[in-house]
């Protein structure tokens, strides 16, 4: 496995009107791995070994791939991979990293043993975030409703060095409620990590690869946000994962990008004061009409719903 | 209603195909705990292309490409069999089939042309599985997407592999692929055959040819386009119905054998675990 940095333009120095941290580069640490099929230990030996690594390129976080303490296509192997948050392999990662913020993906079985694909964000050795995946594809080659239930929120939290941040996973970045919420949750950092199988090889670049890009860059656009994909590579009953994981300044523009199908940590420097600069440039935040799309949405609702 | 003529664009990027396929074979071999791959080569474009594939992605002398001709095997077939080998150095057998597909039909007088032909692959099948386990090695599927829609091959046959890396790409496409590999003109260009009698060809006995029938099947199957709106696209009725009786009636052989269901748990329905299991 290959390490490669990338480090983001340096800013301009300029005169601060508050308090700022010390730093303004954030080390992010994209860990592209192929994780073992519904071999969680080794997946846990590999997660440990990266976040080592990571520690040693003196990355503020480091982001792993979808289910990547399990892998993708499990089927009847959802029951049996599944953690939960107290978990001593979640712990155990946790402290691991710890002071360096984490986010790894996992089978989570909650209450009343319902299985999510899940994703959980720490720092500093504590648990901070869960998020369950909402939108969850079953058409073509997916099937993930035959055996997950549905997240039920797109909530931001509060990271102490990156601002409010968002989690997402795989589809939920196809869809516009995801990036309306997270619009209205006021986030500086998105986080989407994803488990794309390569599909349509006519082009210069795989059209799933593509459309990440578009969707990622779009979603930068629109948030006025960074946004770090993570995706993993390798394969599984025939699909290939393409990797091409990537981080997108908040200008829209792509910073760094690891990988086509190779496992890789790529660590990438980025400039957290660009969010300011670009939020003044293209104030879309301070404009967003909030209680206008809860009205007409409470309108739609009625008129689908409760007609 | 004119319609203009229809986009059928089937083509490929071949050096992105190439390096997706080469890690697949790679991966897939390499997970089950093998490093070596065995398969028939007949000369034709799609087994020329699955032995470049391979002996690229395992180093060629962890390939071992049998030759299996029949009495009728035409020399052609021996000739490029041959060039392939010298080109790309991997191992080699040959085993003729001779001997024991004419012994079992002395006794059968007046077997068709299709039991024979049936026979003969999956004579070759049980030789390449033999020869799996003395080379210590999977064997390599060459059935393209074309075949596999169109039921174009033997069940146990030809058909069966553990692996196969080309099951997704059309013939038209396939060609691509091989010219960029580099497989030499004689092979690209010379008409598709079972070469299972004097003169065969694929496109002969098909009843059509893989230009026009990859241009309806990548509407129909990948683009998921409806008959009628094909046929009012300027496609012949006639032979859009052709097609999908064909790819409705083998659906059977693209399947493991259908199981009545009585328990909870069935081997092909509910016990639902990846074919990468454990790996």
């Amino acid at each position: 496995m290959t390490t490669t940095v990338h480090k983001a333009e340096q800013p301009l120095a300029a005169a601060q009107p508050q308090a700022q941290p010390e730093r303004t580069e954030l080390r992010v640490a994209l860990a592209q791995i192929a994780p073992a099929l519904g071999d969680r230990q080794r997946n846990l030996a590999k997660h440990l070994e990266q976040i080592e690594a990571a520690k040693r390129e003196r990355a503020d976080l480091v982001v792993f791939p979808e289910l990547s303490l399990t892998g993708y296509f499990l089927r009847d192997m959802v029951p049996e991979v599944a953690l939960n948050r107290a978990s001593l392999e979640i712990a155990q990662l946790v402290e691991a990293a710890s002071p360096m913020a984490l986010v790894a993906g996992f089978v989570e079985e909650a209450g009343g043993h319902q299985f999510y694909n899940a994703a959980f964000y720490a720092e500093a050795g504590r648990l901070l975030h869960v998020h369950r995946k909402v939108y969850l594809p079953t058409y073509g080659l997916f099937e993930e409703q035959r055996y997950f239930s549905s997240g039920k929120r797109f909530q931001a939290f509060h990271a102490a060095r990156f601002g409010r941040v968002g989690l997402l996973i795989c589809e939920d970045l196809w869809h516009v409620s995801a990036a309306t919420i997270m619009q209205a949750e006021e986030v500086d950092v998105l986080i989407c990590i994803i488990n794309s199988p390569a599909r349509g090889v006519d082009g210069p670049k795989i059209r799933t690869a593509e459309t990440y890009e578009l969707l990622a860059r779009t979603f930068s656009q629109l948030l006025g946000a960074m946004v770090i994909v993570v995706n993993r590579v390798g394969f599984e009953d025939g699909l290939c994962f393409f990797g091409n994981s990537m981080v997108v300044g908040s200008d829209g523009r792509i910073v760094a990008e690891a990988p086509q199908f190779d496992e890789c940590l790529t660590i990438v420097g980025c400039d957290l004061d660009e969010l300011r600069r670009q939020r003044l440039i293209t104030p879309l935040g301070r404009d967003e009409q909030l209680l206008l799309t809860i009205e007409e949405l409470q309108r739609i609702k009625r008129r689908r719903y409760e007609s | 209603m004119k319609v203009d003529p229809v986009e059928t664009d089937l083509s490929i990027n071949p050096g992105l195909v190439e390096d997706i396929l080469v890690r697949f074979i790679r991966n897939e071999i390499t997970r089950a705990g093998f490093r070596r791959a065995v398969m028939g080569l007949s000369g034709g474009i799609d087994s020329t292309v699955v032995a470049y594939l391979a002996a690229r992605a395992l180093g060629p002398e962890n390939v071992l490409c049998l030759t299996m001709p029949y009495k009728t095997s035409s020399d052609e077939t021996r000739r490029d069999s041959q060039t392939v080998i010298a080109a790309l150095g991997v191992q080699t057998l040959d085993a003729p089939i001779t001997s024991q597909i004419d012994a079992y039909f002395a006794a059968l007088p007046g077997a068709s042309r299709m039991r024979l032909a049936n026979k003969c692959a999956r004579e070759r099948m049980t030789i390449l599985y033999d020869q799996s386990a003395a080379f210590e090695a999977l064997v390599l599927g060459t059935s393209n997407k074309t075949e596999l829609l169109l039921g174009y091959g033997t069940q146990f046959g030809d058909m069966a592999s553990a692996i196969n890396p080309i099951g997704d790409l059309y013939k038209t496409q396939l060609r691509q692929l091989a010219t960029h590999l580099g497989v030499p003109a004689q092979i690209l260009n010379k008409a598709p055959s079972g070469d299972l009698w004097v003169g065969q060809t694929d496109e002969d006995e098909l009843g059509l040819t893989y230009a026009e029938v990859d241009r309806l099947l990548v509407l129909l199957v990948d683009r998921r386009w409806q008959p009628v709106q094909l046929i009012r696209a300027g496609f012949d009725a006639e032979f859009v119905e052709r097609v999908l009786r064909m790819i409705r009636r083998n659906q059977y052989k693209r399947r493991l054998p259908v199981i009545a269901k009585l328990t909870h748990r069935t081997m092909d329905r509910d016990f639902r675990y990846p074919r990468d299991w454990g790996t």
